[in-house]
């Protein structure tokens, strides 16, 4: 496991740890305070499974007023919050604290208004997002930010990590799909931020909250908009003889003015893995392969998968299969999606990287990946949702040798770097949590982290709220880990889809 | 002054009460003098919403207005790069020669506020957030702005967001900032996510339906897939503020846009008059430039604007609107419904600031917001012009704090003490 510098731990709070977990229990059910070890192993970690740490105490409260009250306490005390949806984060968000107190929202986990007439749901933070489409989609309603993980992922993690997914560029990440939410301060307050309508006037706390990765306030409820579902949807497989020929169609595609539903490139070596593992029907001919999704009307429908296979001819497409049916479609992106699963047939570990790079330069820092493949000596595999720039290189590595994870932990960095100097950000949809914060100096100076981290002490002045997150507190911006997951390691959640 | 213009890269006169910087240098160069005197500035562009928002008496004005031009355009990758003083129209033409646009349809006050057509930069638009018909579908101002760079309260340069869409990279500043009135920072360049333009518009005008059913359409419209773009109501009496060869039916306008290739809108206008039971009524198809004029009249608040009144800017979740409407005729406003049926624009011949509270309360009631856009100098003065809470209020005073210590940004342009 690679060592992580976290806050220093409070070993006044630690001793007083009996009398917390009495107080605690005064304003929620003594059920719900986990203290003994088993209880409290299945919190160590989060989706980033190569840093575990036990917490203090783990707290499940049922309503907004328990959250307010045990924040409330814990600022008194100076106790570390850590607030915690599902889980299933990437980036370490919810990594515990050895003196936290880990606030677990999984009992939050109700849809609390469906609300046709003003297209909108009201849902606890613990609900799913997949739940929510399934409470609308028998009107034909839909949810439309589908990241991977959408399964089991909670809608209060969306809102704090800003999710996104593959339909992003057409449809947004969450922040531009949810209407309001209800949080609770740090000192317990407890406040409603936007509803069911646009806009709220004054300083917009709607879009800071969103993405702010859990260090700001508790989410206790979010109310999202939902759509309906559009009429016809339809998906291409295009091949490419070169990854680069692959780029500029994307680039062409986006240039003649069709934003496409959904739009994914994989390379080769994934092609090759995915296609062993669930038999999609990839061309393994192919350097690269897109899958475009292309929705709206019937006949807007064929109109634009005419002029994308036109657009894909003009730039040497070797092969392009377009979906049938509905069970076809999915099943195309059956293979993208088994990304993960399938990497882990290839090699012991896998370790997936996050970062967002204009979609123009995806031949070029593709070509890069490659050099710094081999002068690491690790094989990687690359899936890239190709319509919004967002770039998910897997490397394979065995985690035995402890070289090959330090070596992948650096190539990780390296392609990082790579991102921003093409222009490019740290995480699309990952968030930064423990995994990237000390590579936040490669994008921001110090007036900038300054200018964030002090609006955090203006909500958070004593600064409990998940601290060590985010930003960097090692002096220099040192390399650390990213994320890295064992493969069999089932109790990770290694069999949710990721990305 | 003598210790500043020792460090200072800029030639300008500080003696002056309108300081216009051509540079970054310029701008830091004011904040920082300002932040160092005590001196509170009000940001202006070319000054078209000026009016929105409290009356500032500032010891300095920055006037933003010199400091424009397109930085870096990239159609491609949909996104374009400005200086924060550019005109609003500069940026309006380059993308349109690629056949590109700002989606989000700035409201346009140039009408309201007798600005000459200027309807005014980049940065006063960002800073204002209030954006047109496409909102329900698009986002608003603050989905469109990818990043920024800026100075805060102490003249500190601050960056936050990139050219990329999707981006989880610390706090996304960008939308905090979108919206602030310049009172949280003096922002300098901008980055800007455009969209390409649909080839063809059509808007599908049903004439003389009660504004319930108007309602109610228009909710059917947003609930159908048939991805309407605008939907519109404006009752009888402001009928004559369109003046159009194929609008031959007289009473109230419902106006439904859809917006794609010609094969799609067609299909989707069909689509509509069968999902909407339209057969029968009085209805007319606005084509392309017919269309695009109904909306750009609609962008720059026409059917109101003509008028020497007040205008307040009401939004409540569509279902309350009916019930709201009802409960505001007590006042006899004038007014029209944007966004499917969210958003009101109020018109009203005096004003008065228990009108104000009367009005702000139905609206909060509807679980909405009131905005004051345009009201008389006394009215401006003591009423609350944006709505807020007393806690959202205490958290927006340390956010402006983190920013702007000294409140030297635009104090009090949004609430007194922010």
């Amino acid at each position: 496991m690679t060592t992580l510098k976290m806050p220093k731990v409070d070993r006044k709070v630690l001793k007083n740890r009996a009398n917390i977990f009495q107080d605690i229990c005064k304003f929620t059910k003594k059920e719900n305070v986990l203290s003994e070890p088993e209880e409290l192993k299945p919190y160590e970690t989060d989706g980033l499974s190569a840093y575990k740490q036990t917490p203090m105490l783990v707290v499940l409260p049922e309503n907004t007023n328990e959250v307010s009250k045990i924040l409330s306490y814990c600022n008194k005390n100076k106790i570390k919050v850590v607030p915690r949806g599902a889980g299933t984060g990437l980036a370490g968000s919810a990594l515990p604290l050895a003196d936290c107190i880990l606030l677990g929202l999984g009992k939050f986990n109700k849809i609390l208004d469906i609300d046709y007439k003003n297209r909108c749901v009201v849902a606890q933070p613990g609900v799913t997002n997949l739940s929510i489409t399934h409470a609308v989609q028998n009107e034909g309603f839909y949810y439309a930010p589908d990241p991977s993980s959408q399964i089991a992922c909670s809608i209060g993690g969306n809102v704090a990590e800003n999710s996104g997914g593959v339909h992003s560029l057409k449809y947004g990440t969450t922040t531009n799909n949810v209407l309001g939410i209800e949080v609770v301060l740090m000192d317990g307050t407890i406040t409603r931020i936007g509803g069911k309508i646009y806009d709220s006037p004054g300083y917009d706390l709607l879009g800071l909250i969103t993405g702010s990765e859990g260090l700001l306030c508790v989410i206790t409820e979010v109310t999202v908009k939902i759509l309906k579902k559009p009429d016809t949807v339809k998906a291409m497989l295009v091949g490419f003889p070169t990854i680069e020929d692959g780029g500029n169609c994307v680039t062409q595609i986006i240039s003649e003015g069709i934003i496409p539903a959904g739009m994914e490139m994989m390379d080769k070596v994934l092609l090759e893995a995915t296609n062993n593992f669930s038999k999609a029907g990839y061309p393994l001919n192919a350097e690269g392969m897109l899958i475009v999704e292309l929705d709206g009307t019937k006949h807007e429908v064929d109109e634009l998968i005419d002029r994308v296979a036109k657009i894909a001819k003009q730039n040497k497409s070797s092969s392009i299969k377009i979906s049938k049916s509905d069970e076809e479609r999915l099943k195309f992106w059956s293979g993208r999606k088994a990304a993960f699963p399938a990497c882990g047939e290839m090699a012991p570990d896998y370790y997936c990287v996050d970062g967002t790079i204009p979609r123009g330069k995806l031949a070029k820092v593709l070509k890069e990946i490659t050099k710094l493949s081999k002068k690491y000596k690790l094989p990687v595999a690359n899936a890239f949702h190709a319509g919004d720039g967002n770039l998910h290189p897997i490397i394979m590595f065995d985690a035995n040798d402890e070289k090959s994870l330090e070596k992948t932990e650096k190539f990780g960095s390296d392609i990082l770097k790579l991102c921003v100097k093409h222009g490019g950000v740290l995480s699309g949809e990952h968030g930064i949590g423990v995994e990237k914060r000390e590579l936040m100096c490669e994008m921001f100076n110090n007036d900038d982290i300054q200018q964030q981290i002090s609006i955090k002490n203006s909500l958070d002045p004593s600064s409990l709220l998940n601290p060590g997150k985010v930003y960097p507190i090692l002096r220099k911006c040192a390399e650390e880990g990213r994320l890295h997951i064992h493969a069999r390691d089932k109790s990770k959640f290694s069999d949710i889809p990721r990305f | 002054m003598q210790e500043i213009n020792q460090n200072s890269q800029t030639s300008l006169d500080f003696n002056l009460d309108i300081l216009k910087p051509n540079n970054e240098n310029d701008i830091q160069d004011i904040i920082k003098y300002c932040y160092k005197k005590n001196l509170p500035l009000e940001i202006i562009g070319t000054g078209t919403k000026q009016n929105i928002g409290k009356k500032l008496q500032c010891a300095k004005t920055l006037d933003m207005s010199n400091f424009s031009g397109i930085i870096d355009y990239k159609p491609e990758e949909l996104y374009i790069t400005v200086k924060a003083g550019t005109p609003i129209k500069t940026i309006q033409d380059k993308l349109k020669k690629n056949s590109q646009h700002l989606a989000f349809e700035p409201v346009n006050f140039s009408e309201i506020f007798n600005s000459n057509l200027n309807e005014g930069t980049i940065g006063g638009t960002l800073s204002c957030n209030f954006s047109g018909s496409r909102r329900f579908k698009v986002g608003s101002a603050r989905d469109h702005i990818l990043g920024f760079k800026g100075y805060n309260g102490k003249g500190e340069k601050i960056k936050s967001g990139g050219t990329v869409v999707k981006n989880v990279t610390g706090y996304d500043l960008s939308k905090l900032v979108t919206g602030s009135f310049g009172t949280l920072l003096v922002l300098s360049e901008i980055t800007l996510k455009v969209l390409p333009l649909q080839t063809d518009t059509k808007t599908i005008i049903i004439s003389d339906l009660v504004f319930e059913h108007s309602l109610s359409i228009m909710s059917s419209a947003l609930s159908s897939s048939n991805d309407a773009s605008g939907a519109v109501y404006y009752p009888e009496n402001l009928r004559s503020s369109f003046v159009f060869n194929d609008l031959t039916h007289s009473g109230s306008i419902t106006a439904i846009r859809v917006e794609g290739t010609k094969t799609s809108t067609k299909q989707r206008v069909t689509n509509f008059f069968s999902d909407l039971a339209l057969e029968g009524k009085k209805t007319t198809i606005l084509d392309n430039i017919q269309s695009e004029i109904f909306w750009e009249d609609t962008r720059s608040l026409k059917a109101i604007s003509k008028k020497t009144g007040n205008i307040l800017r009401a939004v409540v979740p569509p279902s309350e609107t009916i019930n709201l409407i009802n409960r505001l005729k007590t006042f006899h406003p004038s007014y029209f419904i944007d966004w499917g049926g969210s958003l009101i624009w109020l018109d009203l011949d005096y004003l008065s600031n228990q009108k104000v509270d009367q009005i702000r309360k139905r609206v909060l009631e509807a679980q909405g917001y009131l905005t004051v856009i345009k009201s008389p100098e006394n009215v401006k003065s003591s009423a609350e012009i944006f709505t807020i809470d007393p806690i959202k209020f205490k958290i927006s005073q340390n956010i402006k704090k983190s920013f702007d210590p000294k409140r030297i940004l635009n104090p009090g342009k949004m609430y007194t003490g922010i």
